[in-house]
């Protein structure tokens, strides 16, 4: 049963989702795509974020993106402190993947019994005034449940895309991943540099937490569930490149939408990630990712 | 340790295992034996690609979950007994770590973590939505009270070699432990682990040396799915009932790469160890502190080792031999 | 000192004397307890359901032991976090009857977490009572095992059969249905059992598929669905997809009269409350609701005032509708018919429980085929008359949840989904 009006609203759906994706795998693009650092605890931050701002909304009644806002600057402190943590220990390079990937799962599970113990292990939910609003053009709808978090994602991504390549930082940060040596040799700290690129992608995970409890219901152990959605769209877009992480996961909402409406929903995620094995079997390092990336 | 002397402690467990079902009573040891021995053979199966040959594999649950899996289907299929569903398992594995070695082939590093991943998720959403075998509800394997063997009684309650079959499942998987073992061991020794170690090291090197790293790197990879899948063969049977979020947890993945990282990777020794300290850490803590607090203690762990301790244990007692000299 | 002297070897008597009859008197009064061991969801996916739970059976234990326990010694709750994880399920029941030497086993929440249970209860061959489990003894066929899902003797089909029933009494009766369903176990149990409901009144099936836990919307499947035009729809999903679903229908909205059926989460406060009044109109099934017709259950009513009131400092659900007046009665209808045959006799213990009808704060439950109940008492409800946006008091008023069936407990009449929005 095909119409235009179907297709219409999954392809309107597929890009506010595709915005909602970005803003959960941005941080990521940085820490993992820049700095190879295979931060898996990535959504149980994103998560954190989540019930600060529910606690925030359902005590107070502030608008969780204004406390995710908020709060960013005090999870890019925790990003600061993480890392100083984690580059103490790996002086050695070698199997730093693994045991990077080690620490994050330990960080991960810590920081689920940390909201156990706070937030208890039920369901919540918050209250914004948009999120019950919709405006219809025509055959398509625009729920602002998501097209809010859609603009905020946006306004983060490209934000720091422009960060990245216009900002004496941003540059700064593109040259650690290609050079660090070249970077020592003109006198600048690899790692106050990675220590900061740490500390914003953390700072991403406390508004995209913000977006991820207005778009659905939370509990600690929820984050599970999109480990290998983020990586994967970061991967996909290319380690490395900001707007190859945007582009990736607006493809997937896009798939993912078109998919669920005209085929069936379980179908999705099967599509998604073979999608990506197929995109890394032609151009091993991604949509926008550096041709001869020899990193691994 | 030189061959004849392992060969013969090898030998003394086996019989150790046996004697061990025939005189505890309890069966909660077991239970919990079982668990961690079948840990054990995920971190050293892990280890061989992932410690010798260094690559990272991040979704070691999908091997165990389609080994589980192709068990069930032999059993629903053509009634399969427990040895061929554990071969089914090991077999269909063995193939599907070809056909992923080949896929990955021009992948380095991180590229074929995350693939290993990709694996995961869409075997797990292939399973939800297989009918069936039971999709999200699961599928059921009850075994028999009693089991022969060409007239021999394995299991049986009174003259079986066994009294039930939980202790016959923990005296297997101590079998398949020491298979393991000895398959990892023969590659640490072989020209094969040698070359594997050099394809840690620098793969470009190697490869420009001569080292044949495609075929080094289909073997391991074949060799790590199999046992995995064997493994995974024999999850029905012990569970009796089998369903997708259990056979391919997070946990077992997560296991699977964090008890080599504490133990060590250098040899088989790493895996061993660390599925002694973390699997028993982890049955103790279920049965005791048994709450949130049990998370809380794998994920400290996991920090603290990596912080402190990040080749293990095997890496700290280098490090107190050298101190010691 | 002297111990030959006689006052000292009288008052060293004395002593000895004082401290054997003290020794005795506390031996004597404190019994060696009854120990009941099960595990439980504490943390994972189910934990919602596990710990609400766990703090009504704990009642439980004080009040049998406050009416001098089971055949007259103290209870005592032995439990293990399972994590919501079935792996962990074996070993945990290993340990409660071999280590810990419990002396009966109840279950844990949910089929999936009861299902790696049964090959050592059937081994042991002794009672084990279970807590919402759909159909686990299917396959087992064990004498012992006793459900207090009250879906009825088909589970599967029993369970949503009362939703069937209701639809039909809408004017047009629907021809046509939809099915979306959450990849997860209940979900799809419940989708199945719908089915046969469907097929047997001879209805169309217009639409089934399942979706993916985590799926983040739900827009494109109410759309996809709307396309194919149906009657009515039956939705089996876990939380965040009854949550989701729901908001997906409120934006995009529906032409058809019915909504609902196997949502679970609906009944958890966080979500109710996060909810509001786009529940009106969804027509789902429930256990228990604040209904005027349920205080019927004698001791419920009670049950939850006092369960309400430690909620808050347990961190748990705070109102309890949905588990805790199950969680107490499945420990209830042990601890009676322990109590009634007299000793520690499982086969007879059995025996008693299938050829009796108890009388519990979940009202009067008799046991048929399997274990599972006699007769199916899935309530239909109707939510309707929510005005308020975050409030949770509303729903403990009556008039929210309005009872469609059983017939012996209705307090209202179904009525077409848009019609209460």
């Amino acid at each position: 049963m095909f119409s235009f009006e179907l297709l219409a609203n999954a392809i309107v759906i597929g890009i506010l989702l595709g915005g909602f994706y970005a803003a959960l795998s941005i941080g990521l693009s940085i820490s993992f795509g820049l700095l190879d650092i295979v931060n898996i605890a990535h959504p149980a931050f994103i998560i954190l974020g989540a019930f600060v701002c529910f606690i925030f909304n359902s005590v107070y009644g502030f608008d969780p993106i204004l406390v995710g806002i908020i709060f960013a600057p005090a999870f890019f402190l925790l990003g600061t402190l993480i890392y100083r943590v984690y580059y103490e220990s790996f002086e050695k390079t070698g199997a730093t993947a693994l045991r990077g990937l080690a620490f994050f799962f330990g960080v991960m599970f810590i920081l689920e019994v940390i909201l156990i113990i706070y937030f208890g292990v039920d369901f919540q939910m918050v209250q914004a005034k948009y999120i019950d609003y919709k405006i219809t053009l025509g055959l398509v709808d625009i729920p602002f449940r998501m097209f809010v978090p859609f603009v905020i994602a946006m306004i983060m991504t490209l934000g720091l895309q422009y960060f990245s390549s216009k900002t004496f930082f941003g540059r700064a940060m593109q040259a650690v991943a290609q050079d660090s040596l070249a970077l020592r040799l003109m006198a600048i700290d690899p790692a106050k540099i990675k220590r900061i690129a740490f500390g914003i992608s953390l700072s991403t995970c406390c508004v995209a937490g913000a977006l991820f409890v207005i778009v659905m219901p939370i509990e600690p152990s929820i984050g599970r569930l999109y480990i290998g959605q983020v990586f994967a769209i970061v991967v996909l877009g290319g380690l490395g490149s900001q707007s190859g992480t945007l582009i990736a996961a607006m493809l997937l909402g896009m798939v993912e939408s078109i998919i669920t409406t005209f085929f069936g929903p379980s179908w999705a995620p099967a599509v998604a990630f073979s999608a990506l094995i197929l995109v890394l079997a032609i151009k091993p390092t991604g949509i926008l990712g550096r041709v001869g990336d020899t990193r691994g | 340790m030189n061959s004849n002397r392992f060969y013969l402690i090898m030998l003394a467990l086996v019989i150790l295992s046996y004697l061990a079902t025939a005189l505890i009573d309890n069966q909660y040891p077991f239970f919990a034996g079982f668990a961690i021995l079948q840990l054990m053979v995920m971190a050293l199966a892990w280890n061989i690609l992932g410690g010798y040959g260094g690559y990272v594999n991040f979704g070691s649950a999908a091997f165990f979950g389609l080994g589980a899996y192709a068990a069930i289907v032999s059993y629903q299929l053509f009634a399969a007994p427990l040895i061929i569903q554990v071969l089914v398992g090991g077999c269909f594995c063995a193939l599907l770590g070809l056909a992923t070695g080949y896929l990955t082939l021009r992948l380095r590093g991180v590229y074929f973590a995350i693939a290993t991943l990709a694996l995961l998720v869409v075997s797990e959403t292939l399973i939800h939505n297989w009918d069936y075998v039971g999709g999200a509800a699961g599928a059921y394997l009850l075994p028999s009270r009693t089991l022969d063997f060409f007239g021999v009684l394995i299991v049986g309650k009174e003259g079986g070699l066994f009294s039930n079959n939980k202790e016959f499942l923990f005296f297997l998987m101590c079998i398949l432990v020491l298979l393991t073992i000895i398959i990892c061991r023969t590659i640490e020794k072989s020209k094969y682990g040698r070359g594997l170690a050099a394809l840690r090291d620098n793969e470009e090197a190697a490869e420009s040396m001569g080292v044949p790293t495609l075929k080094l790197k289909l073997i391991a990879t074949v060799i790590s799915a199999s046992l995995m899948g064997i493994n995974g063969g024999f999850f029905p049977y012990y569970m009796t009932f089998i369903e997708p979020t259990s056979a391919f947890s997070l946990d077992i993945s997560v296991n699977a790469l964090a008890m080599p990282l504490i133990g060590g990777t250098a040899s088989w020794v790493g895996p061993v160890l660390g599925a002694v300290v973390l699997g028993t850490l982890q049955q103790v803590a279920t049965v005791t502190i048994s709450s949130e607090i049990n998370l809380l203690i794998v994920g400290l762990f996991l920090v603290g080792f990596v912080i402190f301790a990040p080749d293990g244990f095997l890496g700290l007692i280098k490090k107190l031999r050298k101190r010691g000299n | 000192m002297n111990i030959f002297r006689l006052s000292n070897l009288r008052s060293l008597m004395a002593v000895f004397a004082v401290a054997s009859f003290a020794f005795v008197a506390t031996n004597v009064a404190a019994k060696d307890p009854i120990k009941i061991g099960f595990s439980m969801a504490l943390t994972g996916g189910l934990a919602g359901g596990g710990k609400q739970a766990l703090v009504a059976m704990e009642m439980w234990a004080d009040d049998i032991n406050a009416k001098g326990g089971i055949l007259d010694r103290p209870v005592k709750l032995v439990y293990y976090d399972d994590q919501t994880k079935a792996a962990t399920v074996p070993g945990i029941y290993a340990k409660l009857l071999d280590v810990d030497k419990v002396d009966f086993v109840v279950s844990g929440y949910g089929t999936n977490l009861i299902a790696p249970a049964m090959p050592l209860v059937k081994q042991r061959d002794i009672v084990f009572m279970g807590l919402f489990g759909m159909d686990n003894n299917k396959k087992w066929k064990h004498d012992k095992y006793f459900q207090i899902l009250p879906s009825g003797p088909d589970p599967a089909v029993d369970f949503s059969s009362a939703w069937f029933e209701t639809i039909m009494q809408l004017n047009p009766k629907p021809k046509s249905i939809a099915f979306v369903a959450a990849d997860a176990e209940f979900a799809r149990n419940l989708k199945g059992g719908a089915e046969v409901n469907a097929k047997r009144l001879g209805m169309k099936v217009t639409y089934n598929k399942n979706y993916k836990p985590g799926t983040p919307d739900f827009t494109p499947i109410m759309r996809a669905i709307n396309a194919t035009k149906p009657d009515v729809i039956y939705v089996a999903a876990y939380p965040p997809g009854a949550a989701g679903m729901t908001r997906a229908v409120s934006e995009v909205g529906t032409k058809a009269v019915a909504f609902g059926g196997g949502m679970v989460g609906l009944q958890f406060s966080g979500i109710m409350k996060g909810l509001g009044p786009k529940l009106n109109g969804i027509l789902n099934y429930d256990f228990y609701v604040p209904e005027p017709n349920m205080s019927l259950y004698p001791g419920v009513v009670d049950l939850l005032k006092r369960y309400q009131k430690i909620a808050p400092a347990r961190k748990v659900d705070p109102k309890g509708w949905y588990l805790a007046p199950w969680s107490y009665a499945y420990l209830q209808i042990l601890g009676d018919a322990v109590n009634a045959v007299g000793k520690i006799d499982h086969a007879a213990i059995a025996k008693y429980i299938h050829a009796n009808e108890f009388t519990t704060v979940v009202g009067k439950v008799r046991f048929g085929k399997n274990g599972e109940w006699k007769k199916g008492r899935t309530l239909t409800v109707q939510w309707q008359n929510i005005k308020k946006q975050n409030d949770l008091e509303q729903f403990a008023q009556p008039g929210i949840r309005k009872i469609m069936a059983p017939a012996a407990f209705a307090t209202g009449k179904v009525q077409p989904f848009n019609s209460l929005r």
